[in-house]
């Protein structure tokens, strides 16, 4: 069993305009000293191992599903775990 | 004439679209669900507005997987038009029917109003009815209505005359103010404004008319 941590955030080119939203809320709070705020999407996902490399079906996920490639850039950690 | 009109699980514009094609255009259109498997005997397939799925996610990123969506592939491939309105072009950008992807609105605000747009082709199946008019007014109403899509596909859109609509005043952010694309055959068309809302001078405008009539005489002289 792995368990897998998924990161999604915008590309760069990408306007991500709920960051801004939070970056400006921050700065309401007083926190003038945040420069930039980025917001993405996280997900755990807790898989069985089979005849197939963890990599290739997380990066088919991502690919397919959990991220959109045109606007978006991903990156994941695998750790193992004992079943559930 | 027969319309397909696709409902997903939040779908929320396909009543309009069935009361413009049928009521208005007197088209013969049905309500076919996300959960069919069929579009045999469908001359055209509308994804209409909303929010499918609950756009979780991103917008259209698990309608992508309805299993309608291999009917429309099909009948995409055969020819016949497919047309995405608001969530629908949401859902045909991450099916890959359509280049780019819609993102959040520049201003992180759902905009709900009138939005004059420029012809940019007037020489589609989707818009020859238009004929020498150049600039119409639809509603939009969208949080997600942000064309974008990087340079190379950008020159591929210009160089094969796909963009179809352009936003006047730009309220999204949109890349190139694009409103509406089309494939490069011609047949599969994507747009955020809202034809279906515009059809009755009660509704306040009639400008979205031109669409619909387009593909009904694309049709007819299809089949002359």
């Amino acid at each position: 069993m792995y368990l897998i941590k998924i990161y999604v955030t915008y590309k760069q080119s990408i306007l991500d305009p709920k960051g801004e939203a939070v970056n400006d809320a921050l700065h309401r709070l007083g926190y003038n000293n945040v420069e930039q705020v980025e917001l993405g999407k996280y997900f755990e996902i807790k898989l069985c191992a089979d005849d197939r490399p963890v990599e290739t079906e997380v990066d088919e996920m991502c690919d397919q599903l959990l991220a959109n490639v045109n606007m978006e850039t991903y990156r994941y950690e695998i750790t193992e775990m004992e079943a559930l | 004439m027969k319309f397909a009109v696709i409902v997903f699980p939040g779908s929320n514009c396909d009543y309009d679209m069935v009361n413009a094609l049928r009521d208005v255009l007197h088209a013969t259109a049905d309500l076919v669900p996300a959960t069919a498997t069929s579009l045999a005997g469908y001359d055209a397939v509308i994804l209409p507005g909303g929010f499918s799925y609950g756009d979780y996610l991103r917008s259209g990123a698990i309608a992508r997987f309805a299993p309608i969506m291999a009917a429309v592939k099909a009948v995409a491939a055969t020819g016949k038009p497919v047309v995405g309105i608001c969530n629908g072009f949401q859902v045909l950008t991450e099916a890959g029917l359509l280049p780019g992807a819609l993102q959040a609105n520049r201003t992180a605000k759902f905009i709900c109003k009138t939005s004059p747009l420029r012809i940019a082709n007037a020489e589609t199946q989707f818009t020859s009815a238009y004929g020498t008019t150049t600039e119409i007014a639809l509603p939009i109403a969208h949080g997600e209505g942000n064309y974008y899509c990087d340079e190379a596909t950008l020159a591929e859109l210009r160089a094969n005359h796909q963009i179809v609509f352009e936003y006047v005043d730009n309220p999204n952010g949109s890349t190139a103010n694009i409103a509406g694309v089309m494939n490069q055959a011609g047949n599969v068309l994507g747009m955020m404004p809202h034809p279906e809302r515009a059809v009755e001078a009660i509704l306040g405008s009639t400008d979205g008319l031109g669409i619909f009539q387009s593909m009904l005489t694309h049709e007819e002289v299809a089949n002359a």
